[in-house]
């Protein structure tokens, strides 16, 4: 069951290594919470860290349909892995789809792939609500020193990997006078700043992540702001490239607890043979919702490729587009939670257990993250007001 | 063929409307004397919600419905463009 086809990159053998790698790992990066470093250097090993890049960069220009499937099957095995594999690919195309022929972010893309250097992000802050789309902390301009200096210091809520990162995109205010929706992204290596966590990721779920909060501050040249406003940068591509990876992530754990399920059930049928078990009733309901999960989700991706370059781009700055893509997020959030907990009733105790091959504790736990990343509360209250415009339809 | 003094009469009063309306639902963090027809809303503070009540308040005021196609920021970037997408939907219903 597949989301996509394997494509030449998802299926290198150096690729396979590493989703073999992710799942001998999965089960103790969960008991212990902590960073899944041996599946995250076998990416860098199979070169899947540069994989978003363009090739006028050097990267082998990976679409998006590419790393979705890769960020499915990583998740299938180790949802956290997943999740830093897709959060790292949406940072690299917030860059390489805006980066307006900086000298800086070019060299820095190649960089990226020679080095496959890890990227996390510094979206959120404490004390704007979650809205991503405004910023307290703001840039600061050096105005005597040499070489254009600028410098930052953040309090972000949260920066998943924060502590195993390279590298850091961080959304700031454009200058100090600047409006809190008037932002920039700039990227600034963990090397030269300053980090320092405010707490603890000891969470329910998406354990491996490691995600607490941390303030972060900087001293870098301006060249390292993306000469593209992030309102156009989060609207053309951050949001939807987030809640295309991330379903994809969701994906990958609910077809994994289907997974066993469907496995339960055939031993099951076997221990009896000429009659179905009552769990296959479930299993079958459980397929259909399935079936729906993919096509939403393989929809929703389809429909971003064909409006991602040339000129119909525009149109990922509508109402109507914000809407579709917030409905995407809301929608496969909730599936995957449906679907482990079905899982869990048609597997009973065995399913219920922390191990063995029907086990969906860990589907369980990681799915209920995905209603909290950027809160289905906070979109449906702006699916709310944009609908109040937008007319479905026409 | 330069346009004639009535039209441009009528989108000098039209960007008067809009700059009236701008006011009362764009909720700008900034001194409004100092929002011109050219001036940046939402870097001068316009939420994205308010850029709807913005847009119903004008569909209200100037008896238009924004297609989809138009409900995007650039649209509703200044009074300007807010200007030019209003005159467009006005010839086209006339």
């Amino acid at each position: 069951m597949r989301a996509v086809e394997a494509t030449e990159l998802t299926a290198s053998e150096a690729f396979q290594q590493a989703l073999g790698i992710a799942a001998e790992h999965a089960g103790d990066v969960d008991r212990q919470g902590r960073f899944p470093s041996e599946a995250i250097e076998a990416l860098r090993v199979a070169g899947a860290l540069g994989w978003g890049v363009p090739v006028e960069y050097g990267g082998p220009a990976a679409a998006i349909d590419e790393l979705a499937d890769a960020t499915f099957e990583l998740s299938r095995r180790c949802a956290a892995t997943g999740m830093i594999f897709a959060m790292h690919q949406i940072q690299i195309a917030s860059i390489a789809r805006h980066l307006a022929r900086s000298i800086w972010f070019t060299n820095y893309l190649r960089r990226v792939v020679r080095e496959q250097r890890l990227i996390a992000s510094a979206t959120s802050e404490v004390g704007v609500g979650g809205d991503m789309r405004r910023s307290i902390a703001a840039i600061q301009p050096l105005p005597d020193s040499p070489g254009n200096l600028v410098q930052f210091e953040k309090k972000a809520s949260t920066i998943s990997y924060g502590a195993y990162a390279d590298d850091l995109l961080t959304t700031l205010r454009c200058g100090p006078t600047a409006d809190s929706s008037d932002q920039a992204l700039i990227l600034t290596h963990f090397a030269d700043m300053e980090s320092k966590p405010t707490g603890e990721w000891d969470t329910l779920g998406m354990r491996g992540t490691c995600s607490p909060g941390f303030v972060v501050s900087a001293t870098c040249s301006a060249d390292q702001i993306i000469p593209t406003p992030f309102a156009t940068i989060a609207a053309e591509t951050m949001v939807p490239f987030s809640h295309i990876l991330w379903a994809h992530v969701w994906l990958g754990i609910a077809t994994e607890a289907f997974s066993r399920a469907q496995n339960f059930v055939r031993v099951q049928a076997r221990q009896s043979p000429g009659t179905t078990p009552p769990s296959a009733l479930r299993l079958s309901e459980l397929s259909a919702r399935m079936a729906e999960f993919r096509a939403l989700v393989k929809g929703a991706t389809q429909e971003y490729i064909s409006l991602a370059d040339g000129e119909r781009r525009p149109t990922l700055s509508t109402i109507g587009y914000a809407v579709r893509i917030n409905n995407l997020k809301i929608a496969a959030s909730e599936a995957t939670v449906e679907a482990c907990q079905s899982a869990l009733r048609i597997c009973g105790f065995a399913g219920y257990g922390n191990s063995g091959p029907y086990s969906v504790g860990r589907y369980l736990r990681d799915a209920h993250s995905a209603a909290l990343m950027i809160a289905n509360d906070r979109l449906h209250a702006t699916n709310a007001a944009l609908l109040l415009v937008y007319r479905e339809g026409k | 063929m330069l346009p004639s003094t009535e039209s441009q009469a009528t989108e000098g009063q039209n960007r008067d409307r809009i700059r009236q309306i701008v006011k009362e639902h764009a909720g700008l963090g900034v001194d409004f004397e100092k929002v011109e027809f050219s001036t940046d809303l939402y870097r001068a503070g316009m939420t994205s919600y308010a850029s709807v009540v913005l847009m119903i308040a004008l569909e209200n005021e100037f008896g238009v419905e924004f297609p989809d196609a138009m409900l995007s920021r650039s649209v509703f970037e200044s009074i300007d463009s807010i200007a030019k997408a209003i005159e467009s939907l006005q010839e086209a219903q006339s």
